[in-house]
């Protein structure tokens, strides 16, 4: 029903009036910070500044006093996915995770309620080579389909350290998994996996190039087999794919940029990354992204030298630096984390919000569409009551297309109708089974 | 000549834990009082001598000048495992968890770890007080209550057990950190399970009040018993039962458990408290709460139910105070504060639930929690108000001692920046 009435809206939303927030402050994140309004029409922004036109058949939402940014952008979750890993090999390229999206997990609504608009929802960690991210916008209320973010380029996920090496310990140390152990036991396996990934797909794609040829030269050719495994990752050697690594320890962010040096590519991300402020310089130097926690510490032995400092260090050495939740509890106060890295490294405001924003936009390749507050770019916006970067803020209303998908005064006046009903249905459901309560009784 | 040695050693120790100072300029938040402006504070002998607008300043004494800063107790973390474990994935560094459910006689404090990193991490962000409690099993062990410094457990105790830990009984289908461990298990062998421990738990209870009966009555056959002898102060209602109950059937149990057993209760981890609110508030419980930025626990809970559950026990009049639960994550303690203050809770309450209220139920508020003639002088300069983030914090005092804000952190920070 809920559904369905959105769709109503989404359809009423294409001859929508236009809409203008009015006397917000309004921190663009690119352009500086200003007093004024922003016009939306048709799912864009399309004026922002300290003077702008209403339209006469304009909607004007009044911000007095609150704070407008652009959606906040995470780069690394896994909410509103069924599975995370296909740990059972090695190289699992073939599997996306578009595949396993489940579109009413409540986790969407809570990190829109947070101030999310875009999140990549990527495989996990447990191999080299894992599956394939998928970037969606948080439109709760659509089906699967309509959260993909449309045009957003395709991601594949690595991972290096820890995690990829587990499975190959004896015994596993993963509960219910038993067995023999699977290669690799250790970072120089992790390299390994991928290098000889890497060659594969070289000698696939050069297969498919030489069977081009002979045929452009009218040659008979049988094509080679399709191998949906390695197509990914030609995908990536010809950068049509973007490359995101799982990585802590400063040997194996040096081991991936270099591999991915030696076979002609970017690496658009590093995640986690939490000893990149040891090798900045290497990472910047190789055009690779960052994507980082603040705080996060001493979870496990790769995790010992993370430090607060991490994303103002690697920013002030010219690397591209964002930060990610990789959890549904922390991305609903990325503004927050942003804040840290004021307090750890003294970054400016600008600087803090674009590593939630624009930065994040950059590394997933869709920062022509959001990431910040300007003409010509998608209407994902949040308003805020206070500015974001203090932890006395809280989300009000957040805007994806130019529609609001988040309403807190909406959402706190329908809390009472929703218990009144949760109520009625849980007594409906007692009526039932007690009525059904002896013919339903198996034999034991 | 020896003694001449020895005296002159003493005098120095001395000198260096008595030295006083002045601080004056700063704006003061006594939290049991109004605020003072540009306030002085006197410290000797690790306390707090005196305090106000204007007091009397003797001679000679060391004077801090914080103008334009200001001066907080140091916060006071009310559930962590700091000292207990390092990395929380390798077993070889956590000792918060023993072999048995029932173990009265485990002390935390002589397992704290002195030299471990994350009590200069925590401590840098304000938080100079922490209970460290043991976990697992249904009776874990004696917590303590530690300052973030010394050389040794013995110089960082400041009330050891400060509580008894209990993991209160529930039905549990799931659990573990992987999908192949959270598979369900039927619910008839939980509850089970459940009865049993609970069961267990009273036996336990009552082969303690039989113990005690029997060393009253003295008897030439009377053995001392470590696990029974550990019970008799939480029998006497000296020593509080803090019940780590999560949900509301185990809040309701562990509150009539400890009524039947006459027992002073504290409830740990309390997410369902705002459920039974009014119980709480009848019978005085207080509830140790953390952390806030947390998911909701149930899918149809309003988004913001872990943000607003300080809030409604404020207004209920329920007592209560912060804890991270954690240690890695013990630092961030103010900021789950400020989201409850985001969220509804005033301001000044959110700041004596980090401060005086835990003071209060861990029974020290004679040593610590507000700033206060002859209370200890833990004590925090920052340039702003704690609970927000971007505020930083410039000095610290632990016993009147000034405590180095340098970590590991840091230290790594100060490294890595200079490297060509």
């Amino acid at each position: 029903m809920m559904r369905f009435g959105l769709a109503l809206a989404a359809a009423a939303a294409l001859a929508a009036p236009p809409i203008v927030i009015r006397n917000a402050n309004v921190l663009t994140v690119t352009k500086g910070r200003f007093q004024g309004s922003i016009l939306v029409r048709d799912g864009k922004i399309v004026e922002a500044g300290p003077k702008v036109l209403v339209p006469d058949d304009a909607r004007v939402i009044d911000a007095s006093g609150q704070y407008v940014m652009p959606g906040i952008i995470d780069p690394h979750s896994h909410i509103a996915s069924e599975s995370t890993n296909e740990g059972s090999i090695s190289v699992s390229s073939m599997v996306s995770m578009e595949d396993v999206l489940d579109p009413e997990d409540i986790a969407i609504y809570r990190a829109l309620a947070g101030g999310v608009t875009t999140v990549a929802v990527l495989h996990g960690s447990a191999n080299a080579v894992g599956g394939q991210s998928t970037v969606i916008k948080l439109r709760w209320g659509r089906d699967a389909r309509g959260l993909l973010f449309e045009g957003a380029p395709p991601i594949l996920k690595f991972a290096m350290g820890e995690n990829p090496k587990r499975r190959g310990s004896t015994p596993s140390q993963i509960p219910g998994v038993s067995g023999t152990p699977r290669y690799p036991a250790s970072r120089m396996g992790v390299e390994d996996v991928m290098r000889q990934a890497f060659l594969e797909a070289a000698a696939y794609r050069d297969a498919w190039r030489r069977y081009e040829a002979r045929r452009q030269r009218g040659e008979a050719a049988l094509p080679p087999r399709r191998d949906l495994k390695l197509e990914p990752l030609v995908e990536v050697l010809e950068g049509r794919r973007l490359a995101h690594v799982h990585c802590y320890r400063a040997d194996e962010i040096l081991a991936v940029l270099r591999l991915a040096q030696e076979f002609h590519f970017k690496i658009a991300a590093l995640i986690h990354v939490l000893e990149g402020y040891k090798v900045a310089r290497e990472i910047a130097q190789a055009g690779a992204g960052a994507t980082t926690f603040t705080d996060w510490w001493a979870y496990k032995v790769e995790a010992y030298d993370a430090i607060p400092y991490n994303a103002a260090l690697m920013l002030r050495k010219g690397v591209l630096v964002s930060l990610n939740s990789d959890s549904a509890e922390l991305m609903r106060h990325l503004n927050q984390e942003a804040a840290k890295a004021v307090k750890y490294g003294g970054l400016s405001e600008d600087e803090a919000l674009a590593l939630i924003t624009i930065n994040a936009a950059k590394q997933l390749g869709v920062d022509g569409r959001v990431g910040s507050i300007e003409p010509g770019k998608d209407a994902d916006l949040v308003i805020f009551d206070k500015h974001p970067l203090s932890n006395y803020a809280k989300v009000l209303r957040v805007m994806i297309d130019g529609e609001f998908y988040f309403d807190r005064d909406r959402d706190m006046s329908r809390r009472a109708e929703l218990e009144a009903r949760k109520k009625a249905l849980l007594e409906r459901a007692r009526e039932r089974e007690k009525k059904q309560a002896p013919s339903r009784r198996r034999p034991s | 000549m020896k003694t001449l040695i020895l005296s002159l050693l003493c005098s120095l120790t001395a000198a260096a834990a008595g030295d006083g100072f002045l601080l004056r300029g700063a704006v003061i938040h006594p939290v049991s009082g109004p605020e003072i402006p540009n306030g002085m504070l006197l410290v000797q002998d690790g306390r707090i001598a005196e305090v106000g607008a204007k007091v009397p300043v003797p001679k000679g004494v060391r004077i801090i000048e914080a103008k334009g800063l200001h001066v907080y107790p140091g916060l006071i973390d009310s559930g962590t495992q700091i000292g207990l474990a390092e990395i929380s994935s390798v077993r070889e560094t956590v000792d918060a968890v023993e072999i048995g459910d029932f173990n009265p006689q485990l002390r935390a404090i002589v397992a704290v770890h002195p030299a471990s990193e994350h009590i200069p991490v925590t401590r840098a962000n304000g938080i100079t007080a922490a209970v460290t409690a043991p976990a697992g099993g249904v009776i874990s062990g004696q917590a303590a209550l530690i300052h973030l410094d010394g050389w040794t457990w013995e110089e960082m105790q400041v009330r050891s057990p400060v509580s008894m830990m209990l993991q209160f009984p529930v039905i549990e289908t799931r659990g573990g950190r992987f999908a192949a461990q959270r598979a369900r298990r039927p619910f008839s062998e939980a509850k089970r399970d459940y009865e049993s421990r609970l069961q267990q738990l009273r036996e336990f209870f009552e082969q303690a009040r039989r113990y005690q009966k029997a060393k009253l009555a003295g008897g030439p056959d009377f053995a001392t018993d470590a696990k029974m002898e550990a019970m008799l102060p939480v029998l006497e209602g000296k020593l509080p039962l803090v019940a780590h109950a999560v949900r509301e059937r185990a809040i309701r149990e562990a509150v009539a458990f400890a009524e039947s057993q006459k027992v002073r209760l504290v409830l740990a981890e309390a997410r369902d408290a705002w459920k039974v609110a009014d119980l709480l508030k009848q019978k005085n419980i207080p509830v140790i709460l953390g952390p806030t930025l947390e998911l909701p626990l149930e899918e149809d809970d309003p988004y913001d139910k872990a943000y607003t559950l300080p809030a409604e026990l404020h207004k209920a009049g329920v007592k209560f105070a912060f804890a991270s639960f954690s240690t890695s994550f013990a630092r961030n303690l103010p900021y789950q504060a400020a989201m409850a203050v985001a969220f509804g809770l005033p301001h000044a309450e959110a700041l004596k639930a980090l401060t005086l209220y835990p003071a209060e139920i861990w029974g020290v508020a004679d040593l610590l929690g507000s700033i206060e003639k002859g209370k200890l002088a833990d004590l925090i300069l920052t340039d702003g108000d704690p609970l927000e983030t971007r505020t930083q914090l410039k000095q610290l005092f632990i016993r009147g001692r000034e405590v180095e804000l340098d970590n590991k952190h840091l230290r790594l920070y100060e490294k890595y920046r200079q490297r060509p």
